[in-house]
């Protein structure tokens, strides 16, 4: 039985950057039809940002509505696909910057876009079973599409970050049931050595995206008897806007409890921090006493999926740090080529 | 700074601006140091800068030292901290012409370069404009 019954979210954060890239401009330049595209555009890293310095603003503000003594927290997980270093861990820089424990247990994640909800996995257990009081779970991406290909449109750059510590009233959402559901599955990969990623592009659907999510959200609600009515908010991992919406469709969920979580319309697809980030709006939105279902998906694949039930912290510490709304609204757009410069693209 | 030794010295204040402040005259000193640079005074303690400032000057460089040639153009700031003490750093999230003298600003941790040869990835202080 899989419930959580003493770990919470104390304090979250998400970073956005402030580069934007239209689907249009991406379109145009491949000669590809400019009226149905996945996202309208998508977040880009500038040349000095990566999965490391996004992890720490986010984290900064995580921290800063928490309100713990940085120097308390003893675990810093990272989860993500596009760490800056093949050998040499980007929670260990995380930890340094933000003057955290030096008894720290640390470790970068890796499971596609689902590699920030293992580090909540991961926190939510060391809390849970007194190992540490407080610890840092971060999903960060600075995702790359190879230029021309489907996946250019959509992969884009944030990062999300969660203080978690014991439950108390003055938290802002109190974990109640976890739960996984994994298979091997080969819809997209990228061997050691490559680039970019591979993908069985239409295989990303209904065997892949669509299976896993809806499995493990049948699962923790099955397990919970609990039905639609039960839940105020649904989060899911935003691999475009269509995916999310068409699985409310399928669980018959109604759309104004699956649009608040949606991100991916002014961001893109954040990876492993993409279904965060789609907490974090939803959180900056719900009131205290909202039940929410969040749930990632991750390519290889596999799902976790969390029921979480908001305090009365919620709305105190909601102000302590920029909102999704305020960071989306430093947007600077770049064309193609600073694109390219920005993600170093170019070798010569 | 390229080497990974004096890089790693540096992480207390390239990091979290930390430093020694002089108990008698107040002066800040990057890094530990036992004697007050401006008083000679040895009663010296750790203390952080704020992370906030005031833009005094800028200047943008397109002509860059090795490591950073592929940052280029980037903006140098000179910025008086709200405790009074100058820091040197480079400006970022944002253009020359968004830069006026006198605009607060804050600072963020970003790669400040990538060594040429063991491809290590220095990360320090930069400022950029108030949210
Ligand atoms: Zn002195």
């Amino acid at each position: 039985m899989p419930r959580i019954s003493d770990a919470a979210i104390l304090g979250y954060g998400c970073y956005v950057p402030r580069y934007r890239i239209k689907g249009y401009e991406m379109a145009k330049l491949w000669g590809k039809s400019t009226s149905e595209l996945p996202v309208k555009e998508k977040a880009v890293a500038g040349f000095d940002e990566d999965t490391v310095t996004m992890s720490i603003e986010a984290a900064r503000h995580a921290i800063n509505r928490a309100g713990v003594d940085p120097s308390k927290i003893s675990a810093v997980h990272v989860g993500t696909e596009s760490k800056p270093y093949a050998v040499k861990p980007s929670g260990t820089i995380v930890a340094e910057v933000l003057g955290l424990s030096r008894k720290t247990t640390s470790a970068d994640f890796e499971f596609a876009c689902k590699a920030g909800t293992e580090a909540v996995q991961m926190v939510t257990a060391l809390v849970e079973a007194g190992r540490i009081e407080y610890g840092l779970a971060i999903g960060a991406d600075t995702a790359q599409g190879r230029p021309g290909d489907a996946l250019e449109f959509t992969a884009a750059s944030g990062a999300a970050a969660f203080v978690i510590g014991k439950n108390s009233r003055d938290c802002i959402a109190k974990f109640e049931y976890a739960t996984s559901y994994v298979s091997d599955t080969p819809d997209f990969w990228r061997r050691s050595y490559e680039r970019y990623p591979m993908h069985g592009s239409r295989f990303t659907g209904e065997p892949a995206y669509f299976h896993h999510t809806i499995s493990a959200v049948s699962t923790i609600m099955g397990e919970n008897g609990f039905s639609v009515n039960d839940i105020d908010y649904f989060v899911f991992h935003q691999p475009n806007v269509k995916f999310p919406l068409a699985v409310a469709k399928v669980l018959s969920i109604p759309l104004e409890k699956v649009k608040p979580a949606i991100v991916a319309d002014q961001i893109g697809n954040t990876y492993a921090a993409c279904s965060m980030i789609g907490l974090v709006k939803v959180l900056d939105r719900a009131e205290p006493g909202q039940r929410i279902l969040f749930t990632s998906y991750g390519s290889g694949a596999g799902s976790d999926s969390f029921l979480l039930v908001t305090c009365e912290g919620l709305e105190r510490r909601r102000n302590l740090a920029p909102t999704f709304d305020e960071m989306v609204s430093r947007r600077k757009e770049i064309d193609y080529s600073t694109y390219l410069k920005f993600r170093e693209k170019i070798r010569v | 700074m390229s080497k990974p030794a004096s890089y790693w010295r540096l992480r207390p204040f390239v990091y979290r601006l930390e430093g020694s402040r002089c108990v008698k005259c107040g002066h800040f000193h990057p890094l530990v140091r036992k004697v007050c640079r401006r008083c000679g005074s040895k009663n010296l303690e750790r203390d952080r800068l704020p992370a906030t400032g005031i833009l005094r000057h800028f200047t943008v460089v397109s002509q860059a030292q090795q490591g950073m040639e592929k940052n280029t153009p980037f903006i140098v700031a000179w910025v008086e901290m709200d405790d009074g003490s100058k820091v040197v750093a480079q400006m970022t999230d944002c253009e020359p012409e968004d830069l006026k003298p006198a605009m607060k600003v804050e600072t963020v941790v970003r790669k400040i370069k990538v060594d040429g040869e063991s491809r290590l990835i220095f990360y320090g202080i930069k400022f950029r404009p108030s949210a």
